[in-house]
């Protein structure tokens, strides 16, 4: 059995108590809301592009200690960086968390994001680590007003 | 911890929960290298070994369709069968057998209410009464009909305890109000709604009531000429029975007077191109094949519960339910969320800023199975501004021993996050 310290990693937590990048950007160009009703993870993640770099990111939400940690620890991996990085970060980080085999990992592009290896031990919280890149992409693509979600998303009912 | 003992103290009401223990086999299981510590008895039951062999002799032994042969084996089927409708009337006091609809759960039983009742006797601008506690299968098939034929919901608020507030129930009954659908225990909260109080009320201005029992017919005794509700639905899996089997009870004459809910083989009397007839209650309501295994392994379950009986059962999980509160009350920053009066044994709690999520996955690695999330209920945590509880609900076969498990996990827990 995988130890909890595996998953609760020492820097997961102290991002979860002092996340980093906590809070709106006045001028964000982009932004997109993520959503688990289940688990009830809610994040807003917001950028102001340079370009094809991301200048500033921030985001605000309620969440788990992963949903919470991983969101604050990849505002932190793709500040400054190009779409075409990021995807890069992202598609390691999917890799790390939820690949069906053991493969190797580019460490320079994973950096610190590698603590959360853990959480493939953990499949009902591959989807706590992976809503913030998510709502991230959906920033990116400029899906404002879409939520993100990485449970089950069905159609709405409004009181008549 | 020793299970074996069933906690420090000897209970009062002098249960033996030993004995019943050993009647669960999943219970005798161990995760992770422990003893599995089951806490999650409002999303689904433990099943006893008696119906696991009920659904098992009766695919050895007894199978074939019923209603229909005029062979040996399917009378026997047929005789099973409709020998549970008569136990079921019998464990909830209902006036006749013809009154007991099987159905897949208390969802598809609010829904062919919803679908049938609603659609022949409720018009635009009607008005449906649900209250704030409600889970979202009694939320979610009065909004298709609101959608569908213009019906208003109307939601009954409730005090921070978690008790309904009567007044404004009161202050919502006008005569637009055609239809009350409430939950006798709330699944989050632990509330044991005044339903009967509700129904005298709401009978006082001829409005029907449906009751949602899915949480009440294990845990308390349920007379329902004595609650002379119009409606009561209820799911096996959470009494101890199989899963897709569950109960609407409807007073005959509403049965009567209401369409189909689905059309098929069962539920006709007879059929040509020009002209189908439909069969009597309760048959026609239950189009096609049943699920007959399940229901026989309800059947068993009831068997079973009465062989405890529903009034030691509610008093000893009532002891259970103060001996938690105790426990969880010397937890630092741990705050319940429902305190109602009158309550069952369930209880929705808060831990600081730590996240459910984050108790269950913990909880888990302790072998103690507990619900994290909304727990179907929304609306709820909306109420209390919670995006999720973390919940323990107990079953009679529960110990305090547990219990004391439960109480030094969520310790664990602030131990992680300190």
């Amino acid at each position: 059995m995988l130890e909890l310290r595996e998953l609760y990693q020492e820097l997961i937590l102290d991002h979860n108590k002092n996340p980093r990048n906590y809070h709106a950007l006045e001028h964000a160009d982009h932004e997109a809301e993520g959503f688990n009703p289940l688990c009830g993870d809610r994040i807003k993640v917001f950028l102001q592009m340079d370009g094809d770099k991301i200048k500033e990111i921030g985001f605000q939400g309620t969440g788990c200690a992963i949903s919470k940690a991983s969101t604050s620890m990849m505002t932190a991996a793709v500040k400054g960086k190009t779409r075409q990085e990021t995807e890069e970060i992202f598609n390691q980080f999917h890799l790390l968390v939820a690949g069906k085999k053991i493969e190797t990992f580019d460490q320079n592009l994973l950096g610190k994001l590698a603590v959360f290896s853990g959480v493939r031990e953990f499949p009902v919280r591959v989807k706590c680590a992976t809503l913030a890149w998510h709502t991230l992409r959906a920033a990116l693509k400029g899906e404002e007003g879409k939520t993100v979600s990485t449970e089950i998303i069905s159609t709405e009912w409004e009181a008549g | 911890m020793d299970l074996k003992t069933g906690g420090k103290t000897k209970v009062k009401s002098g249960f033996d929960v030993e004995k019943i223990r050993k009647d669960f086999p999943v219970l005798s299981q161990k995760i992770y290298g422990k003893l599995l510590v089951y806490l999650d008895n409002a999303a689904t039951t433990q099943k006893p070994a008696c119906v696991i062999q009920a659904l098992e002799r009766f695919y050895t032994s007894e199978n074939a369709n019923i209603h229909r042969g005029i062979y040996y084996l399917s009378q026997q089927a047929t005789h099973s069968y409709e020998g549970v409708r008569t136990k079921v009337r019998q464990f909830l006091n209902a006036r006749e057998d013809r009154e007991i609809i099987f159905v897949r759960g208390t969802t598809e039983a609010i829904n062919l209410v919803a679908q049938t009742y609603g659609k022949a006797f409720l018009k635009k601008d009607d008005e449906i009464l649900i209250t704030t506690m409600e889970h979202h299968s009694n939320i979610v098939p009065w909004q298709m009909l609101c959608d569908e034929i213009g019906t208003k919901l109307r939601v009954v608020p409730i005090h921070d305890s978690g008790e309904l507030i009567l007044e404004e129930f009161e202050k919502l009954l006008n005569p637009k109000t055609k239809f009350i659908s409430v939950v006798h225990i709330s699944n989050t909260l632990g509330t044991i709604n005044p339903v009967r109080k509700i129904i005298e009320k709401a009978h006082a201005r001829n409005i029907p009531v449906l009751i949602d029992g899915a949480q009440s017919v294990a845990h308390l005794p349920v007379d329902l000429q004595a609650l002379d509700c119009d409606f009561y639905a209820f799911s096996g899996h959470k009494m101890f029975g199989p899963t897709g089997v569950g109960v609407l009870y409807g007073k005959a004459k509403w049965l009567e007077a209401m369409p189909p809910y689905q059309g098929g083989g069962d539920m006709i009397s007879s059929v040509s191109f020009e002209k189908t007839r439909y069969n009597k209650i309760p048959y026609k309501f239950e189009a096609g094949t049943p699920n007959i295994a399940g229901v026989i392994g309800l059947g068993s379950a009831i068997d079973y519960l009465n062989g405890i009986g529903l009034d030691s059962i509610h008093q000893y999980e009532n002891e259970l339910l103060s001996y938690a509160n105790q426990a969880l009350s010397q937890i630092k920053d741990l705050r319940v969320i429902g305190q109602a009066k009158e309550k069952a044994g369930i209880i929705s709690f808060v831990l600081g800023d730590i996240h459910a999520h984050d108790i269950g996955t913990i909880l888990d690695h302790e072998a103690i199975a507990i619900r994290a999330g909304h727990h179907c209920t929304m609306p709820l945590m909306d109420r209390y501004q919670v995006p999720a509880t973390a919940r323990a609900s107990f079953a009679f076969y529960n110990t305090r021993a547990e219990i004391d498990a439960l109480a030094r996990a969520i310790q664990k827990v602030k131990e992680v996050f300190s």
